[in-house]
């Protein structure tokens, strides 16, 4: 890694790499598509609350309330910096990238989506930009299209520019990579051709915010939603961004306690931004346990962290691709892909391949990952699925492949 | 590999090679089941002659576990009289491919072994009662299918 810190320090940070697993055997990690491991610096920022700061926040006005509301907020301004948000009342705190979805799906969403509309979707999407389009699509007796991939796992932009030519399409949403094929979004051409016709754009930044530089204000998009728990934070925390001139014209999503300015018996006025649209107590303790994850994240720097993954995928895809009877899906081309590897072998079953590997210690994923339209699409039932972070090492893939082998070896490929 | 073994030479070559694999026309019971956690999905088909089963057929997709155990399945009830196929459990499947160590090794694989068995019973629950009408000899069927795992 081309940064003064060394993947050892990295990994002496984070205490489950330390542990052992079936036999004895070092734990080899690589599910991080699916959630990453937390550093000590996390877990105790999250203890430190609850030990010294355990008070509720935005109401009380002793000691403890104001620290907590404090370190709450903090992590508010962080998120700013880090994402290049000038208006911080534009960050809205909810569980998670799905929850963000839904909320903008409900709230924006039936409010402006009509019968007849069109929201664009692609193939590669998670279900958790599926599944809540399809609710308002059907209720609205709206349309829902996708944009599909071609056989190197990259969208075919062709059909967004039909789509927009009809002239109905409300909201194009798209994942900025993809979580089965790592597949790096164009995102700058689709939000230009969007803009162009006046369409707004989300982006589901739950796989790329954790792995590369991602910056708002250049982006130009409407919507923005990714989790903590894919970044080295906890998790029941996400993020949901919104442009504020969105924002401003959109109704709540859940109603209840810190998002009201007055409540009478059959009436009542709304909270300022963002606080409208954060309902309840929030996640107050993994809020600020995010903020350490933001830290750490910015003490490596986001551009040491995407070219190390470079280096590591880079390795893994060309040892991987010698291994018997394997099929990798996805670009070849690494300046489009991320740290995320899903393949098969033949016709041995997903589940079969990590029962295998898991023996030896190694954690892969394996079946549909959330993106059952993509598995049609690519005509398989589930793959495998490796995914790298900051701490995983060359050994590491080293170690995959050594497993892998004997999936060939035992099943005679 | 070490610990209990999964992989055998026999789940290998049953995996490639299914018993009874296919479909049977006319079946007295067909039933299909599927497992969301590995997508196994498989068609469990039966024929039934006096009482005995005259013929058994299964098609579908699934890991190796799941196609070693269905093959294994169809080779014990094949000919048996419903009454005795009505008593085969969870260990007369796996003890045939020394697979009992999965119920306390792999409470998640253990669903891909036992699909099978599972169809079968909640199959011929179906049977007795649907097309029998004969609510005694379906017994409790239907409450094993749903305790199986």
């Amino acid at each position: 890694m081309q940064t003064t810190i060394s993947i050892e320090t990295i990994r002496r940070d984070f205490p489950i790499l330390q542990r052992k697993v079936r036999d004895n055997k070092p734990l080899v990690y690589l599910d991080n598509a699916s959630t990453s491991q937390k550093p000590i610096q996390v877990i105790d920022a999250i203890n430190n609350y609850y030990k010294n700061q355990n008070a509720n926040i935005h109401r009380a006005v002793y000691a403890l309330a104001e620290e907590a509301t404090e370190a709450y907020e903090n992590t508010r301004e962080k998120i700013a910096k880090f994402l290049n948000i000038q208006k911080r009342e534009e960050i809205i705190f909810l569980r998670g990238t799905t929850e963000a979805i839904n909320l903008v799906a409900y709230s924006w969403g039936r409010q402006n989506v009509s019968k007849d509309d069109i929201i664009v979707t692609t193939e590669y999407e998670h279900h958790s930009n599926i599944v809540p389009w399809q609710l308002l699509t059907k209720e609205k007796g709206a349309k829902l299209e996708y944009i599909g991939i071609d056989d190197n796992g990259e969208l075919i932009l062709d059909q967004l520019d039909s789509y927009l030519a009809t002239g109905k399409v409300k909201l194009v949403t798209f994942s900025q990579m993809s979580n089965v094929l790592g597949t790096i979004t164009n995102t700058e051409e689709i939000i230009k051709r969007c803009k162009k016709a006046g369409v707004k754009t989300l982006i589901d930044g739950a796989q790329s915010v954790p792995h590369m530089k991602v910056d708002l204000s250049k982006l130009g998009c409407d919507f923005f939603a990714f989790s903590a728990h894919k970044m080295l934070g906890p998790t029941g925390v996400g993020v949901l961004w919104v442009r504020k001139e969105v924002l401003e014209t959109m109704q709540p999503f859940h109603g209840g306690g810190d998002m009201i300015r007055e409540v009478h018996k059959y009436e009542t006025t709304w909270n300022d931004l963002p606080y409208k649209f954060e309902a309840g107590t929030p996640n107050i303790a993994d809020v600020i346990g995010f903020s350490a994850a933001i830290d750490y994240l910015n003490k490596i720097g986001m551009d040491n962290i995407r070219n190390h993954e470079i280096e590591l995928t880079k390795y893994a895809l060309d040892k991987m691709s010698k291994v018997k009877g394997i099929t990798i899906y996805g670009t070849k081309d690494i300046a489009k892909r991320g740290g995320v590897i899903s393949f098969n072998f033949h016709d041995v079953h997903p589940h079969d391949v990590a029962t295998i590997i898991d023996k030896d210690g190694v954690a892969v994923r394996s079946g549909h990952h959330c993106a059952q339209v993509l598995m049609e699409r690519l005509d398989v039932a589930a793959t495998n699925r490796a995914s790298f972070y900051v701490y995983n090492t060359k050994q590491e893939v080293d170690a995959l492949i050594g497993s892998l082998n004997k999936v060939a070896e035992l099943f005679k490929l | 590999m070490t610990g209990d073994p999964i992989y055998t030479e026999m789940i290998i070559e049953y995996s490639k090679h299914p018993s009874n694999f296919g479909e049977i026309e006319n079946p007295d019971i067909s039933r299909h089941d599927s497992n969301p956690l590995c997508g196994d999905s498989i068609d469990l088909q039966i024929k039934i002659n006096e009482n005995k089963v005259s013929d058994v057929k299964f098609k579908g997709k699934g890991c190796s576990i799941c196609i070693a155990c269905t093959s294994v399945l169809t080779e014990l009830v094949k000919g048996k009289d419903l009454d005795e196929v009505k008593k085969i459990e969870k260990d007369d499947v796996l003890g045939e491919l020394g697979l009992e160590h999965l119920i306390r090794t792999s409470p998640v694989r253990i669903k891909c072994a036992l699909l099978s068995l599972k169809a079968l019973k909640y199959g011929i629950y179906s049977y007795f009662i649907e097309k029998m009408k004969d609510e005694k000899s379906a017994g409790n069927l239907k409450e094993e299918a749903t305790n199986l795992y």
